[in-house]
């Protein structure tokens, strides 16, 4: 029960969000990191631990003139950030350190101060996938998608409910890249990246940064922000290879991560008020609505088609389970590392001041994806001390 | 159009490629348990741990598991559409490759149609193991 006794008391995005060009990666780091030091109160010389992914915890460190006592430089795709707040629970509470900066920051759509993303050619995925034109994540995390459509007798049309939803979600958030509705039609008839996936089932790329900073859960009452409590986690990693999951209508390492975060948290789904579900395609939101175990295998589709993910509309009440409420990857923002964003947004909403907020929330996950499905991380918070 | 990215075989890898440049798929197997044939190749046996493993030449049979169709070819790969393909093998282990011999439609690139291999030399050291509808 360790876990329990860590809260963010800090949190924050970088100033602007979209497209940044006069920001550089590190120059994103930066800014979300003085918006959540600001939004705490606090000053770089009182942070002892940093934690981020992306750029080395060495060049963050440095960079704000931060002499830590913990550094932790996991780096497994978009959902690192939820693996950096895992293990700064731990960390805090062997006392490795006090105070933790969590930082974010991707210039994905302008590419200022950016490094490559190649693989070598000698790697297993250099050798065994990328001899057969794999071209980024469109067309490798995309590559199970079939299987588990034929398996369930879903189609394509499922697929463009998400988007169509979560569309919804973004129309409430002014800092969301795209905010004007959908339809079905519109997602199927846009442009083909990779069939069966249209441009409007794909994530954006843009550019921005987040940051977090936590402490222990005794201090955090001191602070001037709302505590949100970290109730459980849980982490997990599959192949670096999409080629070869275990299972290609299932994330092995979404079911070992939310399953760790759930017996760590001693909640059950019914207890859960807000969900973010890491959506760099509009497949994942499925995969992790079946593997985190609030639907059973096959059952996602159908779930947010009859809008129990939605926002209301047209008289129609909103969804007993809220998902994605920024708008997600797919509407909101993307960077390349999404995981920060989801655990700002189940920030915001635990604190009451989301700008789709769900009434009375008092638990939320944010559940995050990395490479494609290589790994994965689960934070549950609440608002209330456990 | 540039030259096709292929693979840089490594000392645990080796007997794989050198196996397609002789026309055989090769897969591994633990001689110590019953794990099944596992891939991609590795000095040891991903259920067991047992470094007494074996190589073997598999059917080359399998079926079309799941695939996208990349609209944006990548430059080496040429102008048009390109399935990017994971077969099934008979053996158990699915393995990433492009479908020929057949156009690169959702018409004709039906799921659990049956597949074999057809290697495709790139140059002296490497022919990359596609497949294409068994029996075409």
């Amino acid at each position: 029960m360790k876990q329990k006794s860590v809260a963010v008391v800090g949190a924050a995005e970088t100033t602007k969000m979209g497209k940044i060009p006069d920001q550089s990666v590190i120059g994103l780091h930066a800014d979300a990191a003085l918006n959540a030091l600001a939004d705490c109160g606090l000053k770089p010389s009182d942070i002892d631990g940093v934690a981020t992914a992306g750029i080395s915890p060495v060049e963050l460190a440095h960079y704000l003139g931060i002499k830590p006592t913990y550094a932790d430089g996991t780096s497994v795709g978009g959902c690192s950030f939820m693996l950096h707040v895992r293990h700064a629970a731990a960390a805090i509470n062997e006392g490795l350190a006090n105070t933790i900066l969590i930082t974010h920051g991707e210039s994905g759509r302008s590419r200022v101060g950016t490094g490559g993303f190649g693989r070598s050619a000698a790697s297993l995925a250099g050798q065994f996938e990328m001899p057969y034109g794999p071209m980024g994540p469109p067309t490798m995390f995309t590559v199970p998608v079939l299987r588990y459509l034929k398996t369930y007798g879903l189609s394509a049309e499922d697929l463009a409910w998400v988007s169509v939803i979560q569309r919804e979600w973004a129309a409430f958030n002014p800092r969301a890249s795209f905010r004007d509705p959908l339809t079905v039609d519109d997602v199927l008839n846009a442009d083909m990246i990779a069939w069966p996936f249209t441009k409007l089932m794909c994530c954006l790329v843009t550019d921005g940064g987040g940051a977090l900073v936590l402490t222990s859960a005794e201090r955090a009452k001191d602070f001037p922000q709302k505590p949100v409590y970290v109730l459980g986690t849980g982490e997990s990693v599959e192949t670096p290879m999409v080629s070869q999951m275990y299972d290609f209508t299932s994330s092995t390492a979404f079911r070992v991560s939310g399953k760790k975060a759930f017996d760590e948290a001693g909640i059950k789904h019914s207890d859960v008020d807000h969900l973010m579900i890491y959506d760099a395609f509009a497949h994942l939101p499925l995969y992790g609505l079946e593997d985190l175990g609030f639907c059973k295998p096959g059952e996602a589709a159908a779930f947010i088609r009859e809008r129990n993910t939605a926002p209301a509309k047209d008289g129609k009440p909103a969804g007993k389970l809220p998902l994605n409420t920024n708008g997600g990857g797919l509407s909101y923002m993307h960077s390349g590392m999404y995981g920060m964003y989801a655990l700002q947004e189940s920030v915001r909403q635990l604190r009451g001041i989301a700008p789709a907020q769900v009434p009375d929330a008092k638990i939320s996950i944010a559940h995050g994806v990395g490479g494609m499905f290589a790994a994965s991380g689960t934070i549950i918070f609440s608002n209330e001390a456990p | 159009m540039p030259p096709r990215m292929l693979p840089e075989p490594t000392p645990e890898t080796r007997d794989f490629w050198s196996g397609c440049k002789e026309g055989e798929l090769r897969l591994q197997r633990c001689t110590e348990c019953d794990g099944g044939s596992y891939f991609p190749p590795r000095p040891f046996c991903p259920r067991c741990g047992s470094r007494k493993v074996e190589s073997y030449k598999a059917s080359g049979k399998g079926v079309l598991w799941s695939y996208v169709i990349n609209m944006r070819p990548r430059p080496d790969m040429g102008t048009e559409p390109y399935a990017i393909a994971v077969v099934k093998l008979e053996e158990g282990p699915t393995m990433m490759t492009n479908i020929t011999g057949c156009p690169q439609t959702p018409e004709a690139l039906q799921l659990d149609m049956p597949v074999e291999v057809a290697f495709a030399k790139q140059n002296d050291d490497i022919s990359l193991p596609l497949f294409q509808p068994a029996g075409a």
